[in-house]
């Protein structure tokens, strides 16, 4: 049992159990002891299965080597962990964080099994033709990204031996600036469509990696910020992209405005309340949470506060049950 | 000293084949990918599973399977007598190697090529003096009972430093069932769930899981590990000697032990799965 680490009154503490309950009575119809452990047995109902990931062969009998939910797709069983480390596809949406600049590539921690790899050939050079990377450019390879940098990109493809090549050729992948980082378990992240949103009525960018990172940070236009990084870096020496950027801000007169920033917490403070519940995190939940802080009237340091877990718990188990009443 | 009372009853009330009471925590450490607290009866562990993640040590690195690293350390809190203990002492590194070798063998390393899996294990609370003092005098004994009083023989053969063997070999069961607890939590593959148990011998009578009071008697002590489902021992470990007919007693005792607690770890397990996916929804 996952307890919260909150201080709830009792009045909390009933509404709470009673919303978890609810929320618990709506899924159970569905998936009734399909949950399983590691070295239980999954039934099988027919001849010839293939068996997938988390499941192993005992002596002619399928057991599970991961406690989850089993999935039968056809003749395909394998069993869906939740807390684990990200597993990754190919075409997935990725926030990472750089831990080492290496030879031609930047290695990311990702929350995977091990560091993602992003090849100097597999980015988008600022000056944007297809060309053949020189050891100018590997020597520049700091401008674009240093260590600690966030960078958001895909994932190119994931090998044998476990390790994953990203690529970034895009230029709505790249560097994340102003804004936060939010590390959620990557169970509570669904592989959508989009990934990328720009919240128009806050100003704001908000990017859900499939890794469980997510960023809430400024609206940029997709524009070519590397460009003008060069443009200065060039002027200036290689190296101090730090400078050169906060040069940027000192250009261009954008400084993120306090509204901005009130923004970006409420939606940041919003996530973490969605992923300490365990609830699943996805944009219109979690503008709902926004909006329901919103309309209470509350602060953005109140959303941390054990009332508003309770409403959220609540409103969840509203929505939800709202949801599977309309499909009936 | 009289450990069974003609009653059948144990010192603390127990059975003979009752174990002390179990209870089991997933979560207890929000930054790691898997933890959980395991305790049985007095004794309090902590364990908490990093990984798999890069190898930190380029050169340990494995080509076709995880490392596997765990580090076992005790409170200085835990015991009766806050002793400044040094980290790393020979006790606690070969209890490690214990605990890892026994997860080892129950993790599918071969699944997780070129990563690393660290475990660490810290014992919070351990059985011992200062809280048995308490139940040994509300059980109205003799003062002279008291184990810090009395002058107790045992047949062990590492005799020098004996009070931290006594408390690192009454923790290695709890250490075990706590890292099982965690690695299922991190959601790592495994074959099965690694329990462990002792049990030991007392005025003729196999006895499960020994408290501090019945460790300290001098008697044996046959700490078990399986895999319950795949009836496999993963670890056997015995202080003192025993005759083979009754060693066999102890040692099936002390399986059944191991699959109680299997059995109770399940259920956790299954309970806390089925609230993740429940909260998590579809």
């Amino acid at each position: 049992m996952r307890n919260l680490q909150l201080s709830l009154n009792q009045t909390q503490k009933i509404r709470l159990q009673t919303a978890l309950e609810k929320l618990e009575s709506l899924s159970s119809k569905s998936n009734a002891n399909s949950t399983l452990t590691v070295a239980d047995s999954i039934p099988i109902y027919e001849e010839g299965i293939l068996k997938g990931h988390g499941t192993s062969d005992r002596k002619g009998e399928l057991v599970a080597t991961v406690c989850g939910v089993v999935e039968r797709i056809n003749k395909l069983i394998y069993v869906r962990s939740l807390r684990s480390r990200f597993k990754p596809e190919t075409g997935d949406i990725v926030i990472g964080r750089v831990i080492e600049v290496a030879q031609k590539r930047w290695k990311l921690e990702i929350n995977f099994t091990q560091d993602a790899t992003l090849m100097l050939s597999s980015m988008n050079l600022p000056d944007g033709i297809q060309r053949r990377r020189t050891a100018m450019d590997e020597l520049n390879m700091r401008s674009i990204f240093t260590e600690n940098d966030l960078v958001c990109a895909e994932v190119r493809s994931s090998h044998n031996d476990g390790s994953l090549q990203l690529q970034a050729r895009n230029q709505k992948y790249g560097k994340l600036e102003k804004g936060q980082l939010l590390t959620v378990e990557p169970y509570l992240v669904k592989r959508r469509k989009q990934h990328f949103h720009h919240l128009e009525q806050y100003g704001i960018d908000l990017i859900i990696g499939c890794n469980g990172f997510i960023w809430v940070g400024e609206h940029v236009e997709v524009r070519d910020i590397m460009v003008l990084d060069q443009a200065n870096d060039s002027e200036q020496q290689i190296g101090n992209s730090d400078r050169s950027s906060m040069d940027v801000d000192g250009q261009d007169g954008t400084f993120t405005p306090l509204e901005t920033r009130q923004n970006i917490c409420r939606i940041a403070n919003a996530v973490r309340v969605l992923s300490a519940l365990g609830f699943s995190i996805t944009m219109e939940v979690i503008l709902e949470t926004v909006n329901l802080s919103n309309t209470m009237n509350l602060d953005i340091h109140e959303m941390l506060g054990s009332e508003f877990y309770v409403l959220v718990a609540e409103s969840e188990a509203e929505r939800r049950s709202s949801l599977t009443k309309r499909k009936r | 000293m009289e450990y069974v009372s003609p009653e059948g009853l144990r010192l603390d009330g127990r059975r003979p084949t009752e174990m002390r009471q179990l209870r089991a925590e997933i979560g207890a450490v929000s930054k790691a990918d898997g933890s959980a607290v395991f305790e049985m009866g007095n004794t309090k562990v902590i364990a908490a599973v990093y990984g798999p993640r890069e190898v930190q040590n380029r050169s340990q690195q494995i080509n076709d399977q995880a490392l596997v690293r765990c580090e076992y350390s005790m409170a200085n809190f835990s015991t009766g007598d806050r002793v400044r203990k040094p980290k790393g002492d020979r006790r606690s590194i070969e209890i490690s190697l214990v605990i890892r070798q026994t997860m080892e063998a129950c993790i599918m390393t071969h699944l997780m090529p070129r990563s690393q899996i660290d475990i660490f294990v810290q014992v919070l609370q351990a059985d011992g003096v200062s809280s048995y003092s308490c139940v040994s005098l509300s059980c109205s004994l003799p003062l002279i009972d008291h184990p810090h009083f009395m002058n107790y023989p045992k047949n062990n053969q590492s005799c020098g430093g004996m009070e931290g063997a006594d408390y690192v070999n009454r923790t290695r069961s709890a250490c075990i069932n706590a890292a099982t607890l965690a690695l299922a939590d991190a959601g790592i593959p495994m074959h099965d769930l690694a329990t462990s148990c002792s049990a030991g011998y007392l005025n003729s009578t196999p006895l499960l899981d020994l408290n501090y009071i019945e460790d300290s008697a001098g008697g044996a002590d046959v700490t078990v590990g399986i895999l319950p489902t795949l009836d496999k021992v993963t670890l056997l470990q015995m202080d003192a000697k025993l005759p083979t007919n009754i060693f066999e007693d102890v040692m099936q005792l002390a399986t059944e032990g191991c699959k109680a607690i299997a059995n109770y770890i399940r259920e956790v397990l299954v309970e806390n799965t089925k609230q993740l996916e429940y909260r998590r929804g579809s």
